[in-house]
């Protein structure tokens, strides 16, 4: 993929824009001819009239320079922004395709940081270039060419000199770039520095190692101080160079200008003009070198872009036909399913059968890192399985259009996020025509009618972003009602009510099972906890251990045959109940 | 940002932190007149050389040669000048700059935790990073192009009207239009660019929400919705950006206009008084070389100008970081407290985060030595707050706190804090190795003693599985550990050197139960002996406490132990009996 395919739709500017400004550099070559010809001939004839016409060309040509100019950067501050605009959609619309294995992978927090400071950069780098990048060589070789048309020997000098400047522009960037690399890499562990004892403030104090922690932050920050210094003196020698060598040329030119004067060959408003051509270089020349510095940072910052642009969609959304249900009498199955996370070495599920039917509610049950999550995310196809199938009404997952499988599964994630605006919208995000009625049907299942309704505003309740303005149950149970508004024929609670206290999650699992009834069975639920007594009415318990399913059933058949089952319910219930419910 | 008078104070500080740099200062002064001196000569220099090659036959090349060997002089020692003047600068700005964030970062070790619960670590962080940066940038920039600018300026007026008043008077006429213009279109473009970023902020916004939880927005199938919101606002953005730029990007070529307006105004009116017989030849290129010059200094300036208020504004963020007040100073008498005994008292103590909102009025309690004391109660009831005003990182507002019959306020904070183990709910880890975060409040410890206590945070078998063992390198915030595993590190950190008392705030909430349940057991032996308070959520952790608190509303409604509380039959009763609610139910 090219980046610069997304100029096609700005040929026309991206063309006119530095045609204009180099129109524009030529007006700025012509003005120290003018200058000579004013000298050689107005003052030399001491004709007043040509002085003044001559002025006056002047003028027009500035006047001239300034529509040039404003035309060009027109159309350039055109295409780039054009530019940036076509590109951010894109990566957004890219960034909307991708699975949760390539979101995982790249991570949200640089996926933002390209979509926002990088494509910035590449549109600034885009102006810039866009107007400057043609014109300053062009002034440059121009000045040189018109050396040599006013004459050759003093030309020769401007032969040497450009190179010269250039060795020490480019020279001095091409040392200093790797130390301003280094710079942001120790400014980044000062930064560390920083966060890390605002985090962690509590444990350094508890822990008296404030000395030791203000140690460490002047070490880091010395260590910046002695690169920045060593950077910038090595640049510090740039400019100083290139005015000694612009003025060496500079004497050059008047010595060799004052003997082609002698002998005839050129005037004295020929040597000024010189001179001119001579002081122009050194300004386009330091343009220039800023210029590379930042396009060289958003042809980077363009390259991170087009890495996301080019990621390959593991699952994508496709225009297939919705297939018919193939066997009802089995909403979810797992046949020998395994999964391994991206690269990671060891598989997250291995083997997994069982079989959910209609109506029924799958409790599933683990320690930390055993795969519940996992599970539950094979159902609407976050993931794809490694081998294995995964069906719904008997029909494999994969078959279906990812959207429309999605339309039939609830799901109400471990982190409780909601988004800002009102909470009729963001209970509409489970529905988009969900009525006021069918709003407040979910809140009361889910628990959160009550502080809804104490709300001055009800649904109208403007909701900040993250749900600052709730707190961590009332965020919960607003994500659980929002699952529920679409009445989805699969429920999937991942862990979803570990903020609510006991006597609210018992609640809740009360009024689920009546929402269930009440649906004809046409909702199965998949319930994933730590807790025991979350699962343990569940009709079917699935029991993860590291990845595999230790044991299928009923807490009490379970109580029997599974071990770790067994050590799961002892950590959390009295031993008399354990033994009590095995009965 | 705010009045002229904190700019000054502000002005007045910075100053202070250069002074002790001052000699470098001098130093980088003086060369700067030595550069401006010597740069405004040479063209003079330059004109004379022209003066000496009037035309064909009439070159006087010795005087010429004489010139030109004192132009080459001259650059040289500019050369030089301009290069120790740069170093000068450099290592001004930076000392300054490192000073100001040491001392920034200093203060900030030593600021109450009431400071720094209540502001953003964002915002924190930013005025120790971003802010001190944009002010050394700033910095630079004055040193470097503020002065010399001026100066430059002042010495090219001088050499002007002292070689033709009428010419210079044109050049000082005309410059400042371009000023003018600048500072109109600065104005005009202001409301675009406002327009622009308060755009940019919204798209940002919706960005940050829908990237972040972009699983939720596949979950519910939103993308299409998020797709077309993004869409329009990002619409909106292009147009205001497109006119942002554009008109900004007028400065340029306007100053250029007014630029080139003085340059054809000094040829003309200076061709004129070459053939008035008031000028030579050279003279007038001289003059077209300060033409140049002067008007360069006054379009860096108006842009150092901008910068240095961005500067000065960033500075005066950062200092009023520094000027929060710190923490309040240990009496001089304060005692050491030394191998606590474990006695904590707490005696009508009263509290609040916030001065209208009460949260703890009248907190009484006496705990002796070795008592295990859980605290429970929901969310919100001051479970947190006391273990706070027990470690001191807040001061209570009336009553007073004793350990061992001492007002904690008496004490060194250091030395309170040693007597202290803690595990908190939030798992921080610093960035480093394993081992140095097991040992991080112990740095000295033995490898043996640093994987016992590995061991006995159950922390040994998932270490050994990593893929350096000890030396794994933990990212910043343990990003690359699971949560339960960041739990039981900190344990870990905890059990390599017990002190005397015990604070665990939820301290395994996200280890499953099955560790937890070994963890206990270690727990258990660490407890015996020594003053605990426990917090949890989880009331199978605490029902071997000596005392159990329950808490609501930042006091304590009922307290005894598991069973006198059950058989009372109030709060804490409902709270566990609510845990087993199925089986009422159930039958």
């Amino acid at each position: 993929m090219n980046m610069f395919s997304y100029l096609k739709a700005y040929k026309k500017e991206s063309i006119l824009g530095p045609l204009f400004k180099l129109l524009e550099a030529s007006i700025d070559l012509i003005v120290p001819l003018v200058v000579a010809a004013i000298i050689d001939v107005g003052v030399a004839n001491n004709d007043r009239g040509y002085i003044f016409r001559m002025g006056g060309l002047m003028i027009a040509l500035g006047v001239i320079g300034l529509a040039l100019a404003a035309i060009a950067q027109y159309f350039a501050a055109k295409a780039a922004t054009g530019y940036a605009t076509a590109v951010r959609l894109d990566l957004f619309r890219k960034i909307n395709q991708l699975s949760y294995n390539e979101l995982d992978r790249i991570g949200t927090s640089t996926l933002i940081t390209r979509i926002t400071s990088d494509i910035n950069q590449v549109q600034s780098g885009l102006n810039l270039g866009l107007r400057l990048l043609l014109r300053s060589p062009f002034i440059v070789f121009g000045s040189m060419i018109m050396a040599f048309h006013v004459n050759r020997a003093a030309a020769m000098i401007f032969v040497v000199v450009i190179p010269a400047l250039a060795i020490v522009v480019y020279g001095v960037m091409f040392i200093t770039m790797p130390y301003y690399k280094k710079i942001q890499q120790k400014l980044d562990l000062v930064t560390l520095k920083v966060r890390e004892n605002l985090v962690g403030v509590r444990v350094i104090r508890a822990f008296n190692r404030q000395e030791e922690e203000k140690k460490q932050f002047d070490e880091a920050s010395t260590d910046l101080v002695r690169t920045q210094v060593f950077a910038g003196r090595i640049s510090g020698i740039m400019n100083p160079l290139t005015y000694v060598i612009i003025n060496a040329g500079l004497i050059a030119v008047v010595w060799i200008g004052g003997k082609e004067v002698d002998t005839g060959i050129i005037s004295q408003g020929e040597v000024i003009a010189l001179v001119n051509y001579m002081s122009q270089i050194l300004v386009e020349l330091v343009k220039l070198a800023n210029l590379i510095v930042s396009i060289s940072k958003a042809m980077a910052c363009a390259g991170r872009i087009r890495g996301i642009l080019e990621t390959k969609t593991s699952i994508k959304r496709e225009a297939i036909p919705v297939p018919e249900p193939v066997d009802e009498s089995v909403k979810v199955a797992f046949e020998q399913v395994s999964f391994t996370y991206g690269k990671a070495k060891k598989e997250s599920l291995l083997g997994i059968d069982f079989r959910a039917k209609p109506g029924q509610t799958i409790g599933v049950i683990g320690g930390t890192g055993s795969g519940k999550s996992s599970l539950v995310n094979l159902i609407p196809r976050f993931y794809d399985v490694t081998s294995g199938a995964v069906l719904v009404d008997g029909v494999n997952v994969k078959d279906y259009p990812l959207d429309a499988l999605r339309a039939k599964v609830g799901i109400v994630p471990q982190r409780a996020v909601l988004f800002a605006g009102t909470i009729r919208e963001n209970m509409q995000w489970g529905k988009k025509d969900a009525t006021d009625e069918e709003i407040q049907e979910a809140l009361a299942t889910a628990q959160a009618k009550e502080f809804v309704d104490q709300m001055e505003d009800g649904l109208d309740t403007k909701i900040l972003q993250g749900g600052k303005n709730l707190s961590g149950g009332q965020r919960q149970r607003l994500t659980i009602a929002r699952a529920l508004v679409r009445k989805p024929e699969i429920l999937i609670l991942d862990d979803s009510a570990s903020a609510l206290d006991f006597a609210t999650d018992a609640r809740l699992r009360l009024a689920l099972r009546d929402m269930a009834k009440n649906l004809n069975d046409k909702m199965t639920v998949f319930l994933v906890s730590q807790r025991a007594s979350t699962i343990r009415d569940a009709d079917q318990i699935l029991v993860l251990d590291d990845g595999a399913l230790v044991g299928v059933g009923t807490h009490k058949e379970l109580l029997k045959s599974c071990e770790v089952y067994r050590e799961i319910c002892l950590s959390q219930l009295t031993k008399e109940e354990v033994e009590r419910d095995a009965k | 940002m705010q009045s002229k008078e904190t700019e000054r104070t502000t002005i007045k500080r910075v100053l202070r932190y250069i002074s002790k740099y001052s000699f470098l200062v001098i130093l980088s002064l003086l060369l700067a007149v030595v550069t401006v001196v010597t740069t405004l000569y040479t063209p003079i220099l330059t004109g004379r050389a022209i003066d000496e090659i009037v035309g064909k036959g009439a070159v006087n090349f010795a005087n010429l040669f004489a010139i030109l060997k004192k132009i080459a002089v001259l650059i040289l020692i500019t050369g030089t000048a301009q290069w120790l003047m740069n170093i000068c600068n450099n290592r001004i700005t930076f000392r300054v700059v490192k000073d100001v964030r040491t001392k920034a970062f200093f203060h900030l070790e030593n600021l109450p935790l009431r400071y720094i619960d209540s502001h953003p670590y964002g915002d924190v962080v930013s005025r120790v990073i971003a802010d001190i940066d944009q002010f050394s940038d700033g910095l630079l920039m004055g040193f470097t192009q503020f002065f010399s600018g001026i100066l430059t300026i002042l010495g090219t007026l001088i050499f002007m009207f002292s070689i033709n008043a009428k010419i210079a008077l044109v050049v000082v006429i005309i410059t400042p239009v371009s000023l003018v213009v600048a500072s109109y279109i600065a104005k005009k473009t202001y409301t675009m660019f406002q327009k622009q970023s308060q755009t940019r902020g919204e798209l940002t916004g919706l960005i940050n929400e829908m990237v972040e939880n972009q699983t939720v927005v596949q979950a519910f199938g939103y993308e299409d919705e998020a797709i077309s919101r993004f869409e329009t606002i990002n619409e909106e953005l292009a147009g205001h950006s497109l006119k942002a730029i554009f008109f900004s990007s007028l400065t340029n070529p306007c100053t250029r206009f007014v630029n080139s307006l003085v340059y054809a105004g000094v040829c003309l009116f200076g061709a004129i008084a070459v053939v008035n017989g008031h000028l030579t030849v050279g003279i007038l290129s001289s003059f077209l070389s300060y033409a140049n010059q002067y008007t360069k200094p006054f379009n860096e300036i108006s842009g150092v100008v901008t910068e240095l208020q961005n500067a000065l504004a960033c500075a005066a963020r950062v200092f009023e970081l520094i000027d929060e007040e710190p923490l309040s100073k240990e009496p001089l008498n304060a005692t050491v407290l030394m191998d606590a005994e474990g006695s904590v008292e707490m005696d009508h103590v009263a509290f609040s985060y916030v001065p209208e909102q009460n949260l703890i009025t009248d907190f009484n309690l006496k705990v002796k030595p070795g008592q295990r004391i859980a605290i429970v109660g929901p969310t919100g009831c001051g479970k947190s707050t006391v273990i706070n005003l027990l470690m001191r990182f807040y001061d209570v507002d009336d009553g007073c706190v004793r350990v061992d019959g001492t007002d904690i306020r008496d004490m060194t904070r250091r030395s309170l804090r040693e007597n202290y183990g803690m595990v908190l709910q939030e798992t921080w880890l610093k960035a480093g190795t394993i081992r140095e975060n097991i040992a991080y409040g112990y740095p000295d410890a033995t490898d043996e003693e640093i994987i016992k206590a590995a061991k006995a945070a159950h922390a040994h078998s998932f270490i050994e599985r990593m893929s350096d063992g000890y030396d794994t390198v933990i990212t910043e915030e343990g990003g690359n550990l699971s949560q339960g595993q960041k739990q039981l590190l900190c344990i870990a950190r905890v059990m390599l050197k017990l002190p005397p008392m015990l604070i665990l705030d939820e301290a395994t909430s996200s280890i499953d139960t099955r560790t937890e349940i070994r963890i206990q057991k270690a727990f258990a032996k660490m407890m015996e002996g020594r003053t605990s308070f426990i917090v949890a959520h989880r009331l199978s952790t605490i029902k071997e406490a000596d005392r159990i608190l329950v808490m609501k509303a930042g006091n304590i409604i009922e307290q005894g132990t598991h069973e006198e509380l059950l058989a009372q039959g109030g709060f804490y009763a409902e709270l566990y009996n609510s845990q087993y609610i199925n089986t009422a139910t159930a039958g």
